[in-house]
């Protein structure tokens, strides 16, 4: 099984990329791949509980493994324990897991 | 032992993504795994040797006060850390990028190279992440 890692900066408010971005996760899943979604910088917005990202929501129930990186959570002053169900803080470390793992990467 | 190729295109003080490129080659480096950065473009001028602190008039702060961090003083104990962990740290500049911006004077360590470079770096290595800018 292929295994991507895809790593996204952005807030889904300030880029329309995003959309895109979360979209090529859904679709790498559906076609098989494990795909872990790595939210860091201002992309850790997205992760709180109550904001209203549809494409965040939709990639939960996608079965993508989504992370929010605990640096930029602690930047942002973001509580680890309020970010939406299925969104786990995790070190950057686990980027550095997954690409020496050989995992095909991307940065939007 | 892993080898991971990290593009990085940014300049210093622009954009966040500087940071998280650190963060990552750090973390790396930490972990056992030989690392080569690419720095294409803009991103070329971190390893600036002639990067100055300065003093912050608007809080009356001074050069000490201030303490403000040059990357250039980061790519130095990148390299440091690599030598502590026994691995290896590349950090390659694109020539033609470092000419356009007169950024030759470089921390030590560093070298030239070109998109070639980043291509053979790439080829050889377990993982690779490039970081675009905007």
């Amino acid at each position: 099984m292929n295994q991507y890692l895809m790593i996204q900066s952005k807030s889904p408010w300030e880029s329309r990329e995003v959309g895109h971005f979360y979209a090529l996760a859904r679709e790498l899943r559906q076609s098989g791949g494990e795909v872990t979604f790595f939210l860091v910088q201002n992309g850790v917005m997205a992760a709180r509980t109550g904001a209203n990202d549809p494409g965040l929501d939709q990639l939960l129930g996608a079965k993508v493994k989504v992370l929010a990186d605990d640096f930029s959570l602690r930047e942002r002053a973001i509580d680890p324990e309020s970010i939406k169900n299925g969104v786990s803080p995790s070190p950057i470390d686990q980027v550095v897991d997954l690409l020496a793992g050989g995992a095909k990467a991307l940065f939007c | 032992m892993a080898t991971i190729t990290i593009g990085i295109m940014d300049p210093p003080y622009e954009s966040a993504n500087t940071p998280t490129a650190f963060r990552l080659v750090d973390a790396a480096l930490r972990k056992g795994h030989n690392v080569n950065v690419f720095c294409y473009e803009g991103a070329t001028a971190l390893g600036y040797a002639g990067q100055k602190q300065h003093p912050n008039a608007v809080h009356g702060a001074s050069v000490e006060e201030e303490d403000h961090p040059n990357p250039k003083d980061w790519v130095k104990e990148l390299f440091l850390l690599a030598a502590e962990k026994n691995v290896k740290l590349i950090w390659c500049n694109c020539g033609l990028c470092v000419d356009e911006r007169g950024v030759e004077n470089q921390v030590e360590g560093a070298c030239r190279g070109s998109p070639v470079d980043a291509w053979k770096y790439s080829e050889g290595s377990d993982g690779v992440l490039m970081i675009g800018t905007e």
